[in-house]
């Protein structure tokens, strides 16, 4: 399946990878179930399943990476396909933390207050826990004896604010590296990238900080009754997606010095930049909705 | 006569075909890394036709014990896991592949296209399912119980209560998510990108409009699903309490949740469906579809409705009666799309030369029972009417009514309408029209009855009845019988008409079939269009077929 006239599209061979990830995902997945219940396989198969997807990101990537600097991508037809599909998965990420914010909305707006007495709520909270008074941030819950609410939460203005100041940045020099790109300006690409990895170790490095504040010191924990799940499900996914996005980064740093991209051609530069940029304006949400009203 | 659409493909002269070493192990690797749309398309096709046995077993099963009342064949709570597998696998397995296989099939070929747009993301969607219906089946020798909670896997029922193979259940949704979500990815981009030069949006075949339509749904609901049951995970292993009012969450909240997915989810069942169907009746009725435009605009307010109707699944499950008003005009605003594609789609018939082939035959029955099963929707939006029906078998009687006259028939219409042109034989008609009437008659007798036994209370999801309900679940159990088996008949025909059986299929196979896909040979080039062919525009698009245009017969 070589030698298509030129212009045409470009249709991959047969390739290995989809099934070496699918076999990864089952792995890893299967592992975990069995894990959850104390079968030892399941650690093992968890694990095989952790390098096979390693193995086929490695694997697939390269693939695509090297069709693209033997020049097999260069169509315009080809690079557009790339592009709505990275849109378009954005967009299901976007619908991904859409489900916790719009649980966290509903817990706020609504399950509290009606546990409270308010609304429709006001027999649930005469029979069941009538001595629970619903206020957000949830520092009692409506039984205690079985989730422990937190003692206090995250101050606003301390590392949250200083979190956002660190992404808005990495957004700005994400976008110097990108000047830099068109321009032909290679230094300016290569160091406004790595400040970009930078920031975004630097804002992880911070997100472990206060978790370990919120573990050691306020009792704020997973577990601990709406506030927590909440708290941790949207900065859980999110510092996992700004993890994810910095490897990203860092492969694309990687790809710089070897000399790759052109100003007419970076498609991989831009997906990522979307990536961050995404993940950026998630943060913005997650301070407003999470940490600030 | 001029054709209607100018191909300037020449005629497979470089067409490789599969590439497919000698040997079982060839064989495998060809089916395994394959990249090819039509490869895909058939294995999906495969995935799907395996699963339906497997899902209409399960259905046999619960109709048996239903025969008569009392507590018979199967334990009780083997009951409950076979209601739920019966409808987590007829949704997940059967219906959702049997489209996707469909559209990877028909997609590339009617765009004008060699391929999808991401051919490597396209095997990786298909090979996601069978790992996943692997852990699915699981279940079933997991200690405990296999999921039992039905398909809908409510909140605390699935958490707090739930057996513990529900991890794996919770697992294998996450993976047929994100097949559905990398299988719409490409299907977006294949449409907006791959159309043959001059084929404009508003000019495509309505199966690859409702298809893009479809795409966009898949994309919003199946992250919220897979965000839902991560809650469903962390409330069962990490102590949180999404679904728990001990700790300021609420078990409603899943249904929200869930119904957010699950509401534009019985869409996408659906809206490929529609596609078929408007490109059948046309064909079969030698007239160009009616009110193509406004099929196209239904179908997006259809989408679109689809989002803010959910809580009609609640109405008896606690929510304020202001939010249970609202929902119940807005899911009776669905009938209004809904009821112009009927009206449009039996315009089209109206005083066409009508023939009767197998796939018409499925289609008009899709008009008639569908409509009805719309009908019953109505009726259940309604309210105070709907306290009285909810968890009553008048809802599996709706539901049965819109998937399997609806999506099911409309998939089986189309395996008849476009099996010639994959393999290049016809398949035999004879049989297909015995298939026909031996499934849509038994069909009304499987679930007819049912609309009498939910409205005269008769519970759903309970292996015991009261023993007046025991004549119409005697007849619905003889015709679920007579459904089932007739599927076989259909599944005699594929294999024949798949091993050259039938007589020589030309290419346009219909005589009053349109589109690319007619333009190929049949079966069409491993690669459809290598060189994308002209779309000519007919004399004012989609108004003017050319009935006398034939000549290629
Ligand atoms: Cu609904």
């Amino acid at each position: 399946m070589t030698s298509h006239t030129k212009g045409s599209y470009y249709l991959p061979p047969p390739s290995k990878w989809p099934l070496v990830g699918s076999a990864g995902i089952f792995c890893l997945l299967f592992g975990l179930a069995n894990w959850l219940h104390g079968n030892h396989f399941g650690t093992v198969l968890f694990g095989i399943g952790a390098m096979l997807i390693i193995y086929m990101i490695f694997g697939w990537f390269g693939t695509v990476i090297r069709e693209n600097e033997a020049g097999l991508l260069n169509n315009e037809q080809v690079e557009k396909s790339y592009r709505w599909g990275m849109i378009w998965f954005i967009f299901s990420e976007v619908m991904f933390f859409s489900t916790f914010f719009g649980t966290l909305f509903y817990i706020r707006v609504y399950s509290v207050p009606w546990l409270g007495g308010e609304g429709i709520g006001d027999l649930t909270h005469v029979l069941l826990w009538p001595n629970f008074v619903a206020k957000w941030p949830l520092l009692a819950t409506p039984n205690p004896n079985e989730f422990t609410a937190p003692h206090s939460v995250m101050n606003t203005w301390g590392v949250p604010a200083l979190n956002t100041l660190i992404l808005l940045t990495s957004g700005v020099t994400i976008t110097i590296a990108h000047w830099g790109l068109l321009k032909k300006k290679r230094t300016q690409l290569a160091i406004a990238q790595l400040a970009t990895i930078l920031l975004g170790i630097s804002f992880l490095i911070m997100q472990g900080v206060e978790y370990g504040e919120a573990y050691m010191e306020k009792g704020l924990r997973l577990d601990a009754g709406a506030y927590g799940n909440t708290f941790f499900m949207l900065t859980g996914f999110h510092g996992l997606h700004v993890t994810l996005g910095t490897i990203m980064l860092i492969v694309i740093f990687g790809r710089i010095l070897k000399g790759h991209f052109t100003p007419a051609h970076h498609f991989a530069f831009e997906a990522v930049a979307w990536y961050w940029h995404f993940v950026d304006v998630v943060w913005l949400f997650l301070f407003i909705f999470v940490y600030w009203i | 006569m001029t054709p209607t659409r100018v191909s300037k493909h020449h005629d497979d002269d470089h067409d490789h075909g599969a590439h497919q070493e000698p040997g079982f192990l060839g064989f495998v690797k060809r089916w395994v890394f394959t990249t090819n749309h039509k490869d895909i398309g058939t294995l999906y096709l495969t995935i799907a036709m395996v699963n339906f046995l497997l899902a209409g077993a399960m259905a046999l099963l619960i109709r048996s014990e239903l025969f008569l009342p009392g507590h018979r064949l199967i334990a009780p709570d083997f009951f409950n896991t076979m209601t739920t597998m019966h409808g987590l696998i007829m949704v997940f397995g059967v219906v959702m592949p049997v489209f996707v296989g469909l559209a990877n099939w028909q997609i590339p070929m009617m765009l004008g296209a060699p391929d999808m747009a991401l051919p490597r993301l396209n095997n990786w969607s298909f090979w996601l399912l069978p790992f996943a219906f692997t852990i699915l089946l699981s279940t079933f020798f997991i200690s405990g119980s296999a999921p039992n909670y039905g398909w809908t896997f409510y909140a605390p029922l699935s958490t707090k209560y739930g057996p513990p193979s529900t991890d794996f259940m919770i697992f294998a949704i996450h993976i047929m998510g994100m097949s559905s979500i990398l299988g719409s990815i490409n299907i977006i981009a294949t449409i907006l990108n791959m159309r043959a030069p001059g084929m404009k949006l508003m000019q495509m075949p309505m199966f690859v409009w409702t298809w893009l339509i479809t795409a966009f749904l898949l994309l919003a609901i199946m992250p919220v699903l897979a965000g839902t049951v991560t809650m469903m995970l962390t409330d069962r292993h990490f102590g949180t309490s999404f679904f728990d009012a001990a700790g300021g969450g609420d078990p409603i909240l899943f249904q929200h949740l869930f119904w957010f997915f699950g509401h534009p989810e019985v869409y996408v069942l659906i809206l490929p469906a529609f596609g078929v169907i408007s490109e059948i009746l046309p064909t079969f009725s030698r007239k160009k579809l009616f009110g193509y435009h406004f099929m196209v605009y239904a179908t997006a307010a259809i989408a679109f409705l689809s989002y803010i109707v959910w809580v009609h699944h609640m109405f008896t499950a606690g929510v304020p009666i202001q939010a249970a008003l609202i929902f119940m005009y807005s899911t009776m605003l669905i009938a209004v799309p809904t009821g112009i594609k009927i009206f449009n789609w039996v315009a089209t018939i109206f005083k066409g030369s009508i023939t009767f082939e197998t796939p018409m035959l499925f289609a008009i029955a899709f008009l008639f029972m569908f409509t009805l099963g719309g009908f019953s929707g109505l009726m259940l939006a309604i309210v105070p009417a709907d306290y009285q029906y909810q968890d009553t078998y008048f809802v599996v009687a709706h539901f049965h009514y819109v998937l399997v006259p609806g999506a099911i028939f409309s998939a089986i219409a189309a395996v008849y309408y476009w099996i010639p042109k994959w393999t290049g034989h016809m398949y035999n008609e004879t049989l297909g029209k015995l298939h026909f009437w031996l499934s849509t008659i038994s069909l009304n007798i499987t679930f007819f009855p049912m609309h009498f036994l939910g409205l005269a209370g008769m519970p759903r999801r309970i292996p015991d009845y009261a023993l007046q309900f025991t004549d119409f679940n005697q007849i619905a159990t003889v015709g679920a019988f007579i459904f089932g088996f007739s599927h076989l008949i259909f599944l005699y025909n594929i294999i024949q008409t798949v091993r050259g059986k039938g007589k020589k299929a030309t290419k346009r196979v219909w005589e009053g079939a349109h589109g690319f896909e007619w333009t190929l040979p049949s079966p069409p080039p491993y690669h459809s269009f290598l060189t994308p062919p002209v779309f000519v525009e007919e004399a004012s698009s989609h108004e003017a077929w050319d009935v006398s245009d034939h000549h290629e017969k």
